[in-house]
């Protein structure tokens, strides 16, 4: 057991929590500063992580924050991308229109299911204090 | 009855708001007003399957409730005004469908208790009815699908936002009685000044308040100062601050006597509700239940109760219109 925590690096771990985190601060800002309604919000960060995944910057977060990149919905965009640009290396141009969507597809279909699972055991509620 | 100045109508028999019921729901049962209220709930579904279904139980309950304590059997009241914020009314036409009173559907959005108040008095004043019966509901978690995200969603509010007041109000006007009464009003102009955030809804309705209060006060003589109290519908903390220095700019001080609806409904350091209360409930049950009785305590002798509404729908926002703003206004003396 000493030896798997031995084995991790805490600076990882560190600023995968802090970018990830500044992340949801951007959102946050948004939120409460600006008129942005959430969903414009949701559609902003999913296109700039594509923009930023289409021009190879969103890999550099990627490669140092890990989840703290993937897992916000920048991710998803970033995912689109990445998936286009290798749908083109092997398809050619039809891969730009499959590729994101494949790249993306184990996110999709977890994101149906799981919700498909929530409605069924659970019912929305009004939030208590 | 007559109009007098630019838009005020006079009552010349003043009528009777013979007895109201407001029934609230959990959170407006945790504030500082819960005492005041007929019948709390505990959870927003009270017993039905969805949130709409439980907003036509609450106005059918409101209803129902106000004519027990009225004490008019049901068939001696003449006609019905009721509306809420759902697409087409249906919690007021799903909740009174079984009641078998002559009724009007009316939408004027957070202003619908005081324009079926209005239109209440008129048919009984002018003879056309003895008893009038109208109310106004609605329901936090189905306001929201309505107009902003559904709840399923867990979307964040953001500062500005108001919450919907879940509950009914409902009241009867008679032309026999011993008050309060009803006795001036002076029904409102739509006001759009441009804002588009439907997340600040009292900034929206601000400045229709302002336009029907200067019209009551110039169409009747009257100044703030003979009010008691001047009770906005639901314009909430940031609105009310708009109102206040908007009159001040006309020369009118109104900060010794006036409040809001959705100021008084929450505890806003302990609620979380943001800029306060808002709906068509927020008005109907704060008046059925604390102001009604204050009135007739005779803490309040002389109320004027404007009841604000935020005229847009979802559509509307999407395609980037502005909100338009009403507000009615009626004068309750004892």
């Amino acid at each position: 057991m000493n030896e798997f925590f031995s084995s991790l690096n805490i600076m990882d771990y560190v600023w995968c929590f802090i970018v990830g985190g500044l992340i949801c601060v951007i959102g946050q800002i948004l939120i409460d500063k600006t008129k942005i309604t959430s969903a414009r919000i949701l559609v902003l960060f999913v296109t700039l992580g594509a923009i930023l995944g289409g021009l190879g910057i969103y890999q550099y977060i990627v490669d140092f924050a890990g989840a703290g990149a993937t897992v916000p919905i920048t991710g998803f965009g970033y995912n689109l991308a990445k998936g286009a640009i290798k749908g083109v290396n092997e398809l050619g141009l039809v891969g730009a229109f499959t590729g994101g969507v494949k790249a993306a597809a184990g996110g999709i279909a977890a994101a149906v299911f799981f919700g498909y699972v929530a409605s069924l055991i659970s019912k929305p509620k009004m939030k208590k204090q | 009855m007559q109009k007098i100045g630019k838009q005020t109508i006079k009552f010349d028999k003043p009528q009777t708001i013979l007895e109201t019921a407001s029934i609230v729901g959990p959170k407006e049962a945790q504030g500082p007003l819960a005492k005041y209220f007929d019948n709390l709930l505990e959870d927003e579904f009270w017993g039905e399957k969805t949130w709409e279904k439980a907003e036509s139980k609450l106005i059918k309950q409101a209803v129902n409730l106000v004519i027990t304590k009225s004490g008019i059997p049901a068939d001696l009241i003449d006609f019905c005004f009721a509306g809420d914020l759902l697409n087409q009314c249906i919690s007021s036409s799903f909740g009174l469908r079984e009641l078998n009173i002559p009724y009007f559907g009316i939408f004027g959005a957070c202003s619908t208790f005081v324009e079926g108040m209005i239109l209440s008095s008129i048919l009984t004043e002018s003879g056309a009815a003895n008893n009038v019966l109208f109310g106004a509901s609605s329901h936090f978690c189905s306001a929201e699908k309505q107009f902003r995200f559904p709840l399923e969603l867990g979307n964040q509010r953001p500062p500005s936002s108001q919450w919907t007041v879940t509950g009914a109000g409902a009241a009867i006007i008679s032309s026999s009685g011993n008050g309060p009464f009803v006795t001036y009003a002076t029904p409102g102009k739509i006001v759009d000044k441009g804002i588009k955030d439907a997340n600040n809804m009292g900034a929206a309705m601000a400045p229709a308040a302002v336009d029907t209060i200067l019209s009551h006060f110039k169409d009747t003589g009257r100044n703030p100062s003979y009010y008691d109290a001047i009770i906005t519908g639901d314009l909430g903390h940031i609105g009310k601050e708009i109102v206040i220095e908007m009159l001040q700019t006309y020369g009118y001080n109104v900060k010794q006597n006036y409040n809001d609806c959705g100021v008084l409904m929450f505890d806003k350091e302990k609620q979380d509700t943001h800029s306060g209360g808002s709906g068509c409930a927020c008005c109907a049950t704060v008046f059925s239940g604390y102001l009604f009785n204050k009135l007739k305590e005779g803490k309040y002798k002389k109320i004027l109760l404007i009841a604000t509404g935020a005229l847009m729908n979802s559509t509307s926002s999407q395609q980037g219109e502005s909100i338009p703003g009403i507000a009615h206004a009626i004068s309750i003396e004892v």
